[in-house]
């Protein structure tokens, strides 16, 4: 018998807590096969958030550690001036990342660190139940907006990719979506990009990747895919930002 | 080796290259500055790396990674500094990761003054962040003792897999006394195969981790944290004692407080009044056995520190009401003088004889 699809050996075997369609899985999944096709899967340390991959650490089949909400590439910046010569990588929800985290991912980028995050954006917080993030669309109804977000009260969504591409330690950001098959390949592209970037030294690298939340957005799987193509991705435009190729 | 002058925030930074550790992670703040310069110029030459966190709260996660990838860490700071340093020195507890605080302790509260103060007790002993966890606190007298319980307490966090906290009153970290270096024990201390290394295809994936979402693990967790804890204060309480069994009235001090308790001591002898002392050298774990060797016809037991009173609690778990005990202190950044503690003395003894 031929095999023709195998589960990444990136992943260990203990199975996802994640609703279904949520897309948490696929990112998980890119990642770890990323790890595993250039062979530093046993160089990897990843440094998981918190919300809903807060688990993350069970899943990927490399040393992980759990870090504070927000503080994973300070915990990242730790453990890579330790061992310049491990592939370290963080893997950050929105509310992590944008929110109360944001001190603690531009100073990483601005000294360069070598470490690479993959960004997961669903525009809310998944784990709490679905409050507002500093990801969340204008209008958009969670249960700490439930009226909709407006921008008098809390001002537009914050597009970290844009703004960490403005800073020089920053040496490649791209903003990728999961919505489609081809997209998840060009997703898999940017994140081999973003390991890559480590792996030559160059400096920081971050891939956003637009995900979806079925359950907080209220919606079915398929639903969801369609929002995230409507609302997200014309104020979120998927793209690459900076590469490291340009810098030369 | 030689005593060399040094200035208390320098001996730290030096008595901690001279312990292994080969990685600082900080923020300015007085009066505590010079530990973060002194390693910016020494680690690198030892071999190690330094780096200026963008805030107290990066540097102490910055620790956090370091210690759980198994090398030997250190962050310092001052008060205010160590209230944000909180998550990350109960995120290390609850993962068990080794490192060392150093706290020059400030006035406060909030921004306070940047004068000595001793009035972060409390959150020294009692666990500054949240949840249930202790951490060995050690508080030098001298700049002597603040390089030797440095050395020592990279290899306690290291034994015990906990955050060791050295807390100083801003006094020790500015004056300049001769020290000397002694040779680092380093004795039979365990390998540290559970830190975060890669896994080089030779073991299984390695996690650092404080979370446990079933109660039940967590539970078991924290009575295993407990044991652990348990074991810390069978073994590890330091302090000095003298004059327990005929004294008339007991100090207890420590830190800068408990030499110029010494002096007044001098001066209640001069004068007559038989006065003991009790001076915890571990904060956390507490010596409260040695108030067993108190003469039962002591009048009290006085409390001196540069706080308002927070010593004072474990001095009551430690008589077990068996006499009063008084307090006295300055705080905000005052410092108590002989003459102060002296008259509380005599107040106890009843005046002059």
């Amino acid at each position: 018998m031929t095999m023709v699809y195998e589960k990444s050996k990136g992943l260990t075997d203990v199975p996802f807590h994640y609703c279904p369609g949520c897309t948490h899985g696929v990112i998980h999944k890119l990642v770890a096969e990323t790890l595993v096709e250039l062979g530093v899967l046993e160089d990897a340390i990843g440094v998981a958030p918190v919300g809903c991959s807060v688990l993350a650490y069970k899943y990927f089949n490399c040393d992980m550690q759990e870090a504070a909400h927000g503080r994973a590439p300070a915990v990242a910046t730790g453990i890579k001036r330790v061992h310049p010569e491990n592939v370290v990588f963080t893997y950050q929800g929105d509310g992590d990342l944008a929110s109360i985290g944001t001190a603690e991912i531009v100073h990483a980028a601005h000294r360069g660190e070598k470490f690479t995050t993959i960004f997961v954006n669903n525009a809310i917080y998944g784990m709490t139940g679905g409050q507002m993030a500093p990801t969340t669309l204008i209008g958009q109804k969670t249960t700490t907006s439930p009226l909709g977000r407006t921008v008098e009260h809390s001002g537009m969504p914050i597009r970290m990719s844009e703004m960490l591409a403005t800073i020089d330690g920053a040496k490649f950001v791209e903003r990728v979506s999961v919505d489609t098959p081809a997209n998840i390949r060009k997703a898999k592209k940017a994140i081999k990009r973003a390991f890559e970037c480590q792996i030559q030294g160059k400096g920081f690298a971050i891939v956003e990747v637009l995900s979806t939340c079925p359950t907080n957005w209220g919606y079915t799987p398929v639903k969801a895919l369609g929002w995230l193509q409507e609302n997200m991705i014309p104020y979120y435009p998927l793209g690459n930002f900076r590469d490291f190729e340009e810098d030369k | 080796m030689s005593k060399v002058l040094m200035k208390g925030n320098e001996a730290v930074g030096a008595a901690a290259i001279k312990a292994g550790c080969r990685y600082f992670f900080g923020y300015p703040i007085t009066p505590s500055s010079e530990i973060p310069e002194y390693m910016s110029k020494a680690l690198p030459e030892a071999g190690g790396v330094f780096l200026q966190a963008e805030s107290e709260v990066a540097a102490m996660n910055m620790v956090y990674g370091a210690g759980g990838a198994g090398a030997r860490v250190m962050t310092g700071s001052s008060s205010p500094g160590i209230s944000l340093k909180q998550e990350g020195i109960t995120y290390a507890a609850g993962a068990e990761i080794p490192c060392v605080i150093v706290n020059m302790m400030r006035g406060g509260p909030g921004l306070g003054s940047i004068q000595p103060g001793q009035a972060d007790y409390y959150q020294s002993t009692r666990g500054g962040g949240n949840g249930d966890y202790r951490t060995l606190c050690y508080a030098p007298a001298s700049i002597q003792e603040t390089v030797d319980y440095v050395m020592l307490a990279f290899d306690k966090a290291d034994e015990y897999r906990n955050p060791v906290l050295i807390a100083a009153d801003g006094m020790i970290g500015q004056m300049m006394e001769a020290v000397e270096f002694k040779e680092n024990l380093n004795k039979n201390l365990p390998a540290k195969d559970w830190a975060t290394t890669g896994t080089k295809g030779k073991r299984e994936k390695n996690v650092v981790n404080s979370l446990f979402l079933e109660a039940e693990e967590c539970e078991d967790h924290n009575l295993r944290l407990e044991k652990k804890y348990k074991l810390m204060e069978e073994k590890e309480v330091i302090y000095e004692a003298f004059g327990l069994e005929d004294a008339e009235v007991v100090c207890v001090a420590y830190g800068t407080t408990s030499r110029i308790v010494k002096t007044a001591i001098k001066l209640a002898a001069a004068k007559g009044i038989k006065v003991g002392m009790i001076r915890p050298i571990t904060l956390w774990p507490y010596p409260y056995a040695i108030y067993k060797d108190i003469n039962s016809n002591c009048k009290g037991i006085l409390g001196v520190e540069m706080s308002q009173g927070q010593l004072i609690d474990d001095i009551k778990i430690g008589i077990e009401g068996r006499m009063p005990v008084y307090f006295h202190g300055r705080t905000g950044g005052m410092v108590p003088t002989p003459a102060g503690i002296l008259a509380e003395i005599e107040k106890i003894a009843g005046g002059t004889k």
